[in-house]
């Protein structure tokens, strides 16, 4: 685990978010690496960007709220889930849309979504990992 | 000295579907012997093979199936590109050729499937007592279903719908109609996975796979191979008049990856790399997407067809569902696309595809292709992509 994880449990007494780019701030929010060069935003940890080349990046947050521009109904367990693109005002993010039917009556392009947390449970030294998702406005 | 246009003499595939009584190496054997005896030469006249097949990417099928069929010494090359890799093991044959290491080459593609589920799912990660960030995303667990979906099914079924947030126009019956188009062209194709005519209901009444995509609207996973033997002009003029006569021209081959655009790291873009592929290869061969007579797209599910008829600019920019709706893309439509079935009914050995969807143009282009041949076809496209991504097009012209 590293430094900032370590005290990133110890400052939320005793949660991890389930990815690196998920902040457990009050409120949550997702934070991506911005390119200072070219302004690319990514999710994962990074080599160099892959726009323009360049090595620099830094931390910004993610609004709160977006758009569906895509979706799929995943039924290929025994839960059917809700795979979603969400536009976050101009920032595409890949998430589970919770809190709703898993089906297209309810599931709708363009329809608005927030970010929500929710709990993955505690391990045992009684760590509890947040997950995130998006949910209907 | 490079040699300007090169010439496929020679080309097979086997029946796609299951075999199980033959081995990977079975198969390519299969196909790369008839595909020379197709050609008229020998083994010992290749100069350069390139062998695809994703399933055993490290275990140097090529050299395997030298051991079958002939070990002659020449340069091998395995390749391994998602679903590109059999245009990417042609593209192989053909660059040597181009590039006069040799007068022919060699390209095969295989894959044994049947029976190997839905790919791109990764199974859960050992239970740790306490939470373990892992990979890029510093993920406690498998992403998958938690954040979104990263299977092939609920990737190619976002790609349809996105198409369809940005123009409109895309409903779960439209994509339905897609898949019951590809399997009534595959009614006429002997060496289809699945040669079953499907109504419109019984395609959208199947099993959900990952909405809108229904069990039929899915590429069906299987075995086969398809193999092809490349000549340039030099080699060509050599052979006898009835090998030239048979001779299909390659107008155009082309392979790219994905090029960075926004959030091409949140949805795969599988547009842009096609579309830059169909632009190049339609500069290379000096034609339109109006002189086609017939396209092989990569329909790996019914909404991703959608997307890649405006891809490869069939229709204009944002019309695809008009073009469909118009009735272009059936087999007596104005522009016939997927008459051997397609993935969803020919079949999806992956590494053999992209050979096969060639090999399909190929037999238009000799009128050889039965009773699907498409009447006086003289030129035809076929398109493959792999996610990751990349993307082949080749541009096939009759000539003689």
């Amino acid at each position: 685990m590293s430094e900032a994880q370590e005290k990133e449990i110890t400052e939320t007494g005793g949660k991890i978010a389930f990815v690196d780019y998920l902040i457990l701030d009050d409120p949550p929010y997702l934070q991506a690496q911005e390119c200072t060069s070219c302004g690319a935003r990514y999710f994962d940890r990074r080599n160099a960007c892959a726009s323009c080349f360049k090595d620099q990046f830094r931390s910004v947050a993610i609004d709160q709220e977006g758009v569906v521009t895509s979706f799929s109904i995943v039924q290929m367990g025994p839960i059917p889930y809700v795979s979603a693109v969400v536009d976050c005002a101009g920032t595409s993010v890949k998430c589970t849309i919770m809190n709703v039917e898993p089906s297209p009556e309810y599931v709708t392009l363009g329809m608005q979504v927030k970010l929500m947390t929710y709990s993955m449970g505690e391990d045992s030294e009684g760590t509890e990992a947040i997950a995130f998702g998006f949910e209907p406005i | 000295m490079g040699s300007d246009t090169i010439w496929i003499i020679g080309s097979n595939m086997t029946r796609f579907g299951k075999h199980p009584d033959k081995d990977v190496v079975d198969l390519a054997a299969e196909a790369s012997r008839v595909a020379l005896k197709d050609a008229g030469i020998s083994l010992s006249e290749v100069g350069v093979l390139g062998v695809g097949n994703l399933m055993n990417a490290g275990a140097g099928i090529g050299q395997q199936l030298q051991k079958q069929i002939g070990q002659t010494g020449i340069p091998v090359f395995n390749v391994s590109n998602a679903c590109a890799t059999g245009a990417t093991a042609l593209r192989v044959a053909i660059m040597a050729v181009k590039a006069g290491e040799t007068d022919v080459g060699m390209a095969v593609g295989v894959e044994k499937l049947a029976g190997a589920g839905l790919l791109g799912q990764r199974g859960p990660k050992p239970e740790s007592e306490t939470w373990q960030p892992s990979g890029r995303f510093g993920a406690l667990s498998s992403t998958e279903g938690r954040i979104g979906t990263s299977i092939m099914p609920g990737v190619f079924a976002q790609v349809g719908m996105e198409y369809g947030h940005k123009y409109g126009g895309t409903s779960f019956e439209l994509f339905a109609k897609i898949s019951e188009k590809n399997h009534s062209h595959s009614t006429l194709n002997p060496l289809a996975a699945y040669q079953k005519r499907f109504t419109l209901e019984e395609i959208m009444n199947d099993v959900m796979i990952a909405y809108p995509n229904t069990r039929p609207m899915c590429s069906g996973n299987c075995d086969g191979a398809a193999a092809m033997i490349v000549v340039n002009d030099e080699k060509l003029k050599s052979l006898p008049l009835e090998v030239q006569k048979r001779a299909v021209k390659i107008s155009a081959s082309v392979l790219t990856s994905d090029p960075y655009v926004d959030g091409c790291q949140i949805l795969p873009d599988v547009n842009t790399l096609t579309r830059n592929a169909a632009s190049q290869a339609y500069e290379q061969a000096g034609i339109g997407p109006e002189d086609l007579d017939l396209v092989e797209l990569h329909d790996c599910f019914a909404t991703a067809e959608l997307v890649h008829y405006d891809n490869l600019m069939l229709c204009e920019e944002g019309g695809a569902v008009d073009f469909f709706e118009s009735g272009a893309p059936w087999r007596d439509g104005a522009k016939p696309v997927n008459v051997s079935g397609g993935l969803q009914s020919k079949g999806h050995p992956i590494a053999a595809t992209g050979i096969a969807n060639i090999h399909e143009i190929v037999m238009h282009l000799r009128g050889e292709a039965g009773d699907r041949q498409i009447e006086g076809a003289r030129v035809g496209l076929a398109h493959v992509i792999g996610l990751g991504s990349a993307c082949g097009v080749h541009i096939l012209e009759k000539v003689a």
